[in-house]
């Protein structure tokens, strides 16, 4: 290449790349958005006033706002989970880990007559979150210096941390009470409080990773961690924050879900949430193997679900749901396959070929 | 000379394009191969060689044109696909499975069975007749990972003829061979040939395309330029339509480059980029900044501490920024002792396996030491952690930019801001505006092939990905930058391009180790040559002492001559 047209290329470089970032994002988010859109359409069409909101004794009300209130943990564990996913790794324990916050929660509350440690809800949901905060430093641990696999570090805590659970509260139901309890449960608000606790998470964690470096970091470490580490990236440090995110994520998940129903359960919170949260940062865009993710595509993977589960509660009997989920989270993931795409496109191709080779076949005869 | 006119195109492509996001890989290429001919396919990096290979094997599909085999038209999907028509591939990388046997590589995926089992005795015998036609008598029931890459190489020539190739495509099959080696795979080729096979050839090195090849392709920027008779095309002017400019102005830059008269209006000049602000020029770094370009105003970070640097080109021995006392680790390289000074190219020499590599990842804390230290800035080290090295100026290019130098699915400009990002810890971050003017300023100065700086690098070329691995390392202003195999796998421009960067660098200050294969590289640009042989340093060649004979006669020497002190 000529000095010249060096020069020219270099000097028109910055305003085509920009462009070329943004296609790439939309590009990324588009076909999650599109799936979210289809299910919507469908449920508008098929659900009398699934659109219609309202303000009922002050609250706003409606389906759409039943689907923000009640995905709530789903987005907030995917939020954690995205950046594990992006460093190639994977969590299994958010589960646990929120049946772990409510008991831990309750526990702390309970009167010291019932064997709890009697301090206020507050101090409770406090410790609650500390102890989350541990979970995940235990996973990270085990994952960034101890050299275990991902799903073989968290598989320990997916089954201990409901265990422990068990422990503080038995297997029965704990009922919770005091003001943060009943604030977080229905707050004197126009608002329900679970999603705006998840626009705060969310925009903390997309402040703390594109405003600081730890963004790119998480990205390059999913993407090639021995070019990373080569390139000074501290490749344990990062491994190990991403899963005391995660950790946090989950108790904070765990205490917006107890607040749903005002119980504490060691055995039904949180059950195979963890699979749910994976889920929704993949539809999301972000791979499995690592690498760039997308935190507004978690939540609008998690948003699909969310959505999905409220419509086949509508619609379909109970012990179809789970077969009618996989079906639709099968097609959105065929959706997102740019390979699936290209073949059934080639395809469809192919019968319109053949169907307008016989009709001139026809006019010919 | 065998007659032109006999050989009818095997394999025949037209006006074939291939259009990447906003770059047109191939435009209207058109190629022919024939029976019975080794074709090379030449240009430099970005020109369109390993897309038009991939466009032919069928893993990527082509946006327009015709491709034709024995006058039939073929659209392969896939590798798979190409090598039922007859299209097989043999990679620079062996594409075969080591832990498992010759014979069981070579029938991979198509064991012939009897009743319904395997048939071992056939597949034995099979093998044994595969690779004698080339003639090779190994023992095929061996793993393969026991056998050399030569060897391996073979085995998967072995493999693809055998799948009935008619025409073989041979993508840099040589650049880990050595001298023997490569004659004996020019035999089979040559014996390919006059059964009448067509062959592909892609090389960097010209003597081998010279001494095998019938015919060449020549392209650039994704254009066809021409196709020519072997014997009908001097050097000079492959070279000359490589580039699209003369072999003679690039010795004659080279030249001027080492007598430091440069010449003001060249491709790259490390002028331009410290005129730039890129790279900060010698005066600006001193005892009182030892940042460079990250001490401005608001990047406060200076982690480095200040060290005793000479602003270089002085003849007295420079004052040396590194020293390594007894630095070894067993099973890995043996104890050695190295000083280096501030604006010295080191070159380390040796056969592959002797060392060099090793001598690297032990200076920038990639393995750890079991022996010695390094003294930097007076301090006695033993780096854990190449970050700990990379704190102290050190820098370094590996030598498998695929596997440990590029991230892939980022951009060039996170790939070129990452050191920079990463010793400015967690929280700190530069501003998009910053790096958008860091990744720019070396997209121009090192004169990489983009359209932008948001693509990504592994849409690049080698040669290309190279060059933004150098800018990552320069952005962070090492005082020592390491680069193994700098120009392994890239053509003749960017490795002289590379090698005008490293000169102009040790001119500014910045000592350079040298690692590569090619003596007639090292020799070119090093200050002092250090000869390892065995995992061990033997011997160290000065100034005027520095010549390819004298390190190969220090490679075959029985004792070491000179211990470097």
């Amino acid at each position: 290449m000529s000095s010249q047209a060096v020069l020219e290329s270099a000097s028109t470089a910055p305003k085509r790349g920009a462009d070329f970032g943004r296609l790439h994002l939309w590009g990324k988010l588009l076909w999650p958005a599109l799936a979210l859109a289809i299910l919507l359409a469908i449920d508008g069409i098929c659900i009398r006033g699934f659109f219609s909101v309202s303000i009922v004794q002050g609250r706003l009300t409606g389906t759409l706002v039943d689907i923000f209130r009640y995905g709530a943990p789903v987005m907030v564990l995917s939020v954690g989970m995205t950046f594990v996913l992006a460093t190639g790794g994977v969590d299994l324990s958010v589960g646990a880990i929120m049946a772990l916050a409510g008991a831990i929660a309750a526990k702390a509350a309970m009167p010291t007559s019932l064997n709890g440690m009697g301090i206020s809800p507050g101090s409770g949901i406090a410790i609650a979150l500390l102890v989350s905060v541990l979970a995940g430093m235990w996973n990270g641990m085990s994952v960034a210096w101890l050299g275990m696999q991902p799903i073989v570090a968290t598989l320990v805590l997916m089954v201990a941390g409901r265990g422990i659970a068990r422990l503080c509260i038995g297997a029965a139901n704990v009922p919770l009470s005091g003001t943060i309890w009943t604030a977080l449960h229905n707050p004197h608000l126009t608002l329900p409080m679970a999603p705006i606790i998840v626009l705060i998470v969310a925009v903390v964690a997309g402040l703390l990773t594109r405003v600081t470096s730890i963004g790119l970091f998480v990205e390059a470490l999913g993407g090639n961690p021995v070019a990373s580490r080569y390139a000074g990236v501290r490749v344990g440090l990062i491994t190990f924050m991403v899963y005391v995110f995660c950790g946090l994520c989950a108790g904070i998940a765990g205490i917006i879900s107890s607040a749903d129903v005002m119980i504490a359960n060691a055995s039904s919170t949180g059950m195979y949430m963890e699979l749910d949260a994976i889920l929704a940062v993949v539809i999301g865009g972000t791979a499995l193997t690592g690498g760039r993710f997308s935190l507004v595509g978690s939540l609008i993977g998690a948003l699909l679900i969310q959505t999905l589960q409220t419509t086949l509660i509508y619609k379909v009997p109970i012990q179809q749901t789970l077969v009618i989920k996989a079906v639709v989270v099968l097609a959105v993931c065929l959706l997102q396959s740019a390979e699936f795409r290209r073949k059934s496109l080639a395809v469809c191709a192919r019968l319109g070929l053949s169907r307008t080779r016989k009709a001139a076949a026809q006019v010919a005869s | 000379m065998r007659s032109e006119s006999i050989k009818s195109p095997l394999l025949q492509l037209q006006k074939v394009r291939k259009i990447f996001p906003g770059v047109l890989a191939l435009d209207d290429v058109d190629f022919s191969a024939r029976r019975g001919e080794i074709h090379a396919i030449m240009g430099e990096n970005g020109a369109g060689k390993s897309t038009l290979i991939k466009v032919l094997t069928g893993a990527y599909p082509r946006d327009g044109g015709r491709m034709m085999l024995d006058g039939a038209e073929i659209a392969p999907r896939s590798p798979q696909e190409a090598q039922r028509l007859g299209i097989s591939t043999v990679y620079q990388e062996v594409n075969l499975i080591p832990s498992l046997s010759v014979a069981e590589n070579i029938f991979l995926g198509r064991q012939p069975t009897r009743w319904g089992r395997i048939d071992w005795r056939q597949i034995r015998r099979r093998a044994q007749a595969a690779l004698e036609r080339l003639d090779l008598s190994i023992d095929v029931g061996r793993q393969l990972s026991s056998y050399s890459i030569a060897i391996q190489q073979m085995v998967a020539i072995a493999r693809a003829i055998d799948i009935s190739a008619r025409l073989l495509i041979l993508d840099e099959p040589t650049s880990s061979l050595d001298a023997n080696e490569v004659q004996r795979l020019f035999a089979v080729m040559r014996k390919l040939r006059d059964e009448g096979m067509a062959i592909i050839f892609v090389s960097h090195f010209l003597d081998q395309i010279y001494a095998i090849t019938d015919r060449i392709t020549v392209l650039r920027n994704g254009r066809l330029i021409g196709e020519y008779p072997t014997s009908q095309l001097s050097r000079q002017d492959l070279i000359a339509r490589m580039m699209g400019r003369e072999l003679a102005d690039l010795d004659v830059q080279l030249q001027q480059e080492e007598s430091g008269q440069r010449d003001s209006h060249q491709s790259i000049s490390m002028r331009d980029i410290i005129g730039r602000g890129i790279i900060p020029s010698p005066g600006t770094r001193g005892e009182g900044h030892g940042g460079g370009f990250l001490s401005t105003p608001n990047q406060s970070s200076a982690p480095s501490p200040a060290l005793p640097r000479s602003t270089g080109g002085g003849s007295e021995m420079p004052s040396p920024i590194l020293r390594a006392r007894s630095l070894g680790r067993s099973g890995s390289i043996q104890p050695f002792d190295l000083e280096i000074g501030a604006g010295e190219v080191i070159g380390l020499a040796g056969l592959l396996g002797s060392g060099r590599s090793e001598m690297a990842r032990l200076l920038f804390g990639i393995d750890v030491a079991d022996s010695g230290d390094i003294e930097i800035g007076g301090r006695k080290r033993v780096f854990r952690q190449p970050r700990q090295a990379i704190a102290l100026g050190l820098a370094f290019c590996p030598e498998d930019r695929k596997t440990s130098g590029i991230i892939p699915e980022l951009s060039i400009r996170e790939n070129i801001v990452l050191a920079l990002q990463a010793r400015g810890g967690l929280f700190k971050s530069l501003s998009r505006a910053r790096q958008d003017e860091i990744a720019s300023g070396y997209i121009k100065a090192l004169g990489i092939a983009t359209p932008s700086a948001e693509q990504s690098i592994g849409n690049l070329s080698g040669g290309n990905q190279q060059k933004a691995i150098l800018a990552r390392w320069l952005a962070a202003d090492p005082r020592l930058l390491i680069l193994d195999e700098p120009t392994r796998g890239i053509d003749v421009g960017a490795k002289a391009e590379i090698q005008k960067l490293v000169l102009s660098l040790c001119r500014q200050g910045t000592a350079i180790v040298f690692i590569s294969s090619e003596l007639e590289e090292v020799v070119r640009v090093s200050d002092r040559v250090l000869v390892l042989r065995d995992r061990a340093l033997v011997g160290q060649l000065r100034g005027a002492a520095i010549s390819e004979q004298a390190i190969m006669q220090t490679i075959a020497q029985e004792r070491p001559a000179e211990v470097a002190r």
